[in-house]
This record gives structure tokens, C-alpha cells and sequence, in this order.
């Protein structure tokens, strides 16, 4: 297995009293798209300014690229990173406020026409950034992002801002990026979005990790559920019965705690005994719910 | 360093900024070098009242220096303009929150606060060059109106006089503009850096003067006034000055090095 591209270990930040991360523990491996969620407050821009060395750790340690975040000249020239979103000279054009950028980190102009196409940004590239829209702020600040070319792309809320099919782009966009190796961290709280486009999760609550690993695994906590509704209502309980699994009736459906797997089997069940059905459909808890199961929220 | 400097100068070649400071020190020394000339013969003479007033006459005029006695009085008003300049390139990184692409771009903090420094000192220099020659193109202009004769201007004295000048002025405007950098980066606010630090130098540092004499020896803006004017006590406010600006530039050095970004 290759070496994580993000290794964090018993990091903690405190302000005073106040603790934002409190020994944070997780991998990103290499070549994923790694989401970061957590509510608001979690710690997640904590964790992620510290990965960029802008703030430095209380205690603990964190590699990136298999530097030390002590020593983020080591490693920074070869990420991109958008966080807390998009911050730019508002006197300046878009074009320039890139150029500065790409000025300070040894990058050549002739990257930028190129990005700024790919965020859908060539038609106002001399435009005032002042001038520009919530979401046009938020394409310029990934194009800034992508500049350097990245190995490891950091984006906190890219999808701020965006319409719905401003976020189809974005999420298209990473994809493309993710196949030719780009490893993406990125924090939302479109849990939907995380979930399309994630194989790997790492969730933040209070300043703790409470889950880190793959999607699947996560979802996989969550009961998987059958629902089943017989033609005739009152075949329900027989049919709970029948499955010997544990279930449910709302509304004349039934609701069996079973993988999606046990689908056809109780298909059958049903059919051996006379019980017709006019729904039968397996559902697997969406990320949303099993988030807000592991966080407690709502 | 090369790199900063010159993404720097990306910001200060802005229009607005760029042509908006050379065309306000220009015209602040212009103005001034103007009233000394057309109120020659005003009988409330032509320089500032009080116990250091003091009339530039005719013959003061005509001397080698004469051509820079306008430059030089613009001192102050030129340090003004750097210390707004390099207060708001400061503090804006903070208040727009653009220090965390910077430094995403240039993790060497140090580096990136140098590369800032010396791109605004040579912005500052250029200023200084502009407000240097409107003086001198307004002295000439109105030197023969006002009577005052220009031969000694083209001397090789006056040649001296004008880059002794000069170097004052650009020494003193540094100094100023270090305190601005200074207060950018203590207080990460454009307006309460350039408010603070102008209020200080224009208004607080003068109450105090008048109210304690002894002041003058050591609060700053006193003495790079002395400085700007090459006044009595030159050699002794240079190194007051300095090592002030010194250990300024090693405190905000270590509060920026060390300091977490996080806004």
C-alpha cells in the first residue's frame, strides 16, 4: 500500500482554553478523493491551516507529502489549497490576482488562460474581482488552486456559492483530476456531493476524529434496510414474521432491517407463501443519515 | 526574493495606487514649494509661525540650496503618504485574508515580509523622485516672478545639496513607512493602522513636544523630521531613528514569523 499523502497524529490546537482539534488522528491515501466533514465548528479549517502551515499544532504531529507541517516549504509547492474561500485584491482583475500568485510561487503565466477556461472563468478574466459573483469568487479561488500544478489539492467549501450546476462542474472537475493522480482533500457540507464523488472520509466532531476510512465502511454502519409492501395490508406481519428478521410497518410497509442482499430471498419467502408484492425495494442509508447518526445531529 | 518583490509590485503599480501616491506627493511638494515662493513678500512671511518659525528669504533662495528648501519642507507630508502605503499593503493581507494564499504560495514568512519591505521602499523611492522633481520644476517656474536668482541652482554645490536632500527625505519616508508596516502587521486593520500611526505623528507627538521639550530628542516622528530637514542634531537622530526602526523591524519580524494566520 502506498504511503498516505496526509498523515496526521494526536494533533491538538487549543486558543486558551478553547480547544479546536483534540488528538486528531487520520491517513489520506494517496491518489483518493478524501472528504473532511464535520458541523460547523468541528475543527476541520483548524486541521486544514495546520496542514498548510499557517498555524502551528499544540501538540502532536502531522506529514504531508511526508514532510513535517513544521517545514511547509518543503512540501507546499506542490499543493493547492483554497481555504475558508476564495481571498483576493478586489481592485484587481482576476488574471492579475492569479498572476501574483503565480509570480510568488515560480509559475508560469502561460498555465493560467488554461484554468481559467477549465473554471469557466476565461469571458471575465479582466474583470475586477470585486465585480465578480459569489460563485465566480469561488472558481477563481480553485483556479488558484490548481496553479501549481498540484500532487495534493486542499479546497475548504468549494462548492460555496455555486448553482447546482456550478457544483456538477466542480464535482466533474475533481473526478477529472483524481484520474490523473491528484489526490483531492476537500471539506463541505454538501454530504451528497461528499458522497458521489468520495472513496474516503475522515469526520471531525468537537475537535475529534470519529470516523476516518473508506465511504463504504462508514455507510456500512448504518442499517441497511427492505422495504416491502404486500398488495394486501394485512399480510405485513406475517411477512416480518416470515423473515425472522427485525421490521417494522408504517403505512402499510413493511421495513426489514436487512442488507440489500436478502432482496430476493425474501422475494421468494413471500412468493412460497401466497403473499404478493407491490414494492420491494432495498435502501442503503445515504451518508447524510449515517453522518448525523455518528454526530448526533439532525 | 526576487519573486515577492516582483508580485508585489504587481499590487503597487495598481492605477489608482500607483498614479494616485506619485500624483499626491507631487503635488504636496509642488503646493508647498509654491507658497514659499508666491507668499516671498507676505507679511506673515512664508514658513510655518511659533517659536521655530522661520522666513525663507530671497537670498536664502538663491543660495545652492534654495532649489530644495520647498523638497525638504515636504518632508513630513511625504512620509505621511509612506507610512498610509506601507500601513495599508500591510494590513490588507490580514484584512482580506489574502496572507494565507501568500503564504501557501511563499511559506518562508521572513522572505515574504522582506520581499514586501523592499518593493514598498522602492516604491517610496520613486515617490520621493516625483515629489523631487515637481519642486525643482516649480521652484524654476516661479523663481523669476518672485525675483530670486537661479544661478546658484546649477552648481555643482546645488548638485550636492539636491542629493544630500534627497537621501534625507527617502531616509526619513523609510522611517515612516516602517512604522506603518510596523502598525499593519500589530493591528492587521488599513484603517486603524494609517488612523493610529497619522494621529500619533500629526497630532499626538506635537502636543507632547509642545507640552515636554525634551520630547524632541527621542519621539520618533520628531526625529525624522530633523532628519527630512537635515536640521541641527542630524547625526544624533540618525542613530536614535535607526536603532528605533531596528528593533521595530526585529519585533514585528518575530510577531510575523510567528503569529498564526488565522483569518
Amino acid at each position: 500500500m502506498a504511503a498516505p499523502i496526509i498523515s496526521v497524529t494526536n494533533l491538538s490546537k487549543r486558543y486558551g482554553e478553547q480547544v479546536a482539534l483534540s488528538n486528531a488522528t487520520f491517513e489520506v491515501p494517496l491518489g483518493t478523493i478524501c472528504g473532511f466533514v464535520g458541523p460547523n465548528g468541528a475543527g476541520k479549517t483548524t486541521t486544514i491551516r495546520i496542514l498548510l502551515g499557517l498555524i502551528s499544532p499544540t501538540s502532536g504531529s502531522a506529514e504531508v507529502l511526508g514532510n513535517s507541517v513544521s517545514e511547509p516549504e518543503k512540501y507546499l509547492a506542490n499543493i493547492g489549497a483554497m481555504i475558508e474561500g476564495p481571498a483576493f485584491y478586489p481592485a484587481l482583475s482576476g488574471v492579475e490576482n492569479l498572476k501574483i500568485l503565480a509570480t510568488l510561487g515560480g509559475i508560469n503565466f502561460s498555465v493560467i488562460p488554461d484554468l481559467l477556461a477549465k473554471v469557466g472563468l476565461s469571458d471575465r478574466a479582466d474583470s475586477k474581482y470585486k465585480t465578480y459573483s459569489l460563485g465566480m469568487k469561488q472558481r477563481l479561488g480553485i483556479a488558484a488552486a490548481l496553479l501549481p500544478n498540484p500532487k495534493l489539492l486542499i479546497l475548504d467549501e468549494p462548492t460555496n456559492g455555486l448553482d447546482p450546476a456550478g457544483i456538477q462542474e466542480i464535482r466533474e472537475l475533481l473526478q477529472k483530476l483524481a484520474t490523473t493522480g491528484v489526490t483531492v482533500f476537500v471539506s463541505s457540507h454538501l454530504l451528497s456531493e461528499i458522497e458521489m464523488i468520495c472513496e474516503h472520509l475522515v469526520v471531525l466532531r468537537n475537535g475529534e476524529v470519529i470516523f476516518a476510512g473508506p465511504v463504504k465502511d462508514l455507510l456500512q454502519r448504518n442499517r441497511p434496510t427492505i422495504i416491502a409492501k404486500p398488495i394486501n395490508g394485512g399480510d405485513c406481519q406475517r411477512l416480518i414474521a416470515l423473515s425472522g428478521l427485525r421490521g417494522e410497518i408504517i403505512d402499510e410497509t413493511v421495513h426489514l432491517d436487512a442488507p440489500e442482499t436478502f432482496a430476493p430471498e425474501l422475494n421468494k419467502i413471500a412468493f412460497e407463501n401466497g403473499i404478493l408484492l407491490a414494492q420491494l425495494t432495498p435502501v442503503r442509508p445515504t451518508l447524510e443519515e449515517t453522518f448525523f447518526e455518528i454526530t448526533g445531529g439532525k | 526574493m526576487i519573486k515577492i518583490f516582483r508580485a508585489e509590485w504587481r499590487k503597487l503599480r495598481r492605477p489608482t495606487l500607483f498614479f494616485g501616491s506619485l500624483f499626491a506627493v507631487g503635488f504636496v511638494s509642488a503646493m508647498i514649494t509654491a507658497f514659499i515662493f508666491i507668499l516671498i513678500d507676505a507679511p506673515t512671511g512664508n514658513a510655518k509661525e511659533g517659536a521655530q518659525a522661520m522666513v525663507v528669504t530671497r537670498e536664502m533662495l538663491a543660495l545652492p540650496e534654495g532649489v530644495m528648501i520647498g523638497f525638504a519642507s515636504s518632508g513630513a507630508l511625504l512620509g505621511i503618504v509612506a507610512l498610509s502605503v506601507f500601513a495599508a499593503q500591510t494590513a490588507q493581507e490580514f484584512s482580506l485574508g489574502t496572507l494565507r494564499n501568500l503564504l501557501v504560495r511563499q511559506p518562508n514568512r521572513i522572505e515574504l515580509l522582506m520581499g514586501k519591505y523592499i518593493s514598498m521602499i522602492t516604491f517610496i523611492a520613486l515617490a520621493v523622485v516625483v515629489s523631487l522633481i515637481s519642486a525643482i520644476a516649480i521652484a524654476y517656474l516661479l523663481a523669476g516672478n518672485a525675483g530670486v536668482s537661479t544661478t546658484a541652482w546649477r552648481s555643482a554645490d546645488a548638485i550636492k545639496a539636491i542629493l544630500e536632500s534627497y537621501g534625507n527625505v527617502f531616509i526619513a519616508a523609510i522611517g515612516y513607512g516602517t512604522i506603518g508596516m510596523a502598525l499593519g502587521i500589530y493591528l492587521r486593520s488599513p484603517i486603524s493602522a494609517i488612523s493610529i500611526g497619522v494621529g500619533w505623528l500629526l497630532v499626538v507627538e506635537n502636543i507632547i513636544a509642545a507640552a515636554w521639550k525634551a520630547s524632541m530628542n527621542w519621539l520618533p516622528g520628531q526625529l525624522l523630521s530633523v532628519i527630512s530637514n537635515g536640521g541641527e542634531n542630524y547625526g544624533a537622530a540618525l542613530i536614535k531613528i535607526s536603532v528605533t526602526l531596528i528593533l521595530l523591524v526585529l519585533s514585528f519580524t518575530y510577531i510575523f514569523k510567528r503569529r498564526d494566520v488565522a483569518n
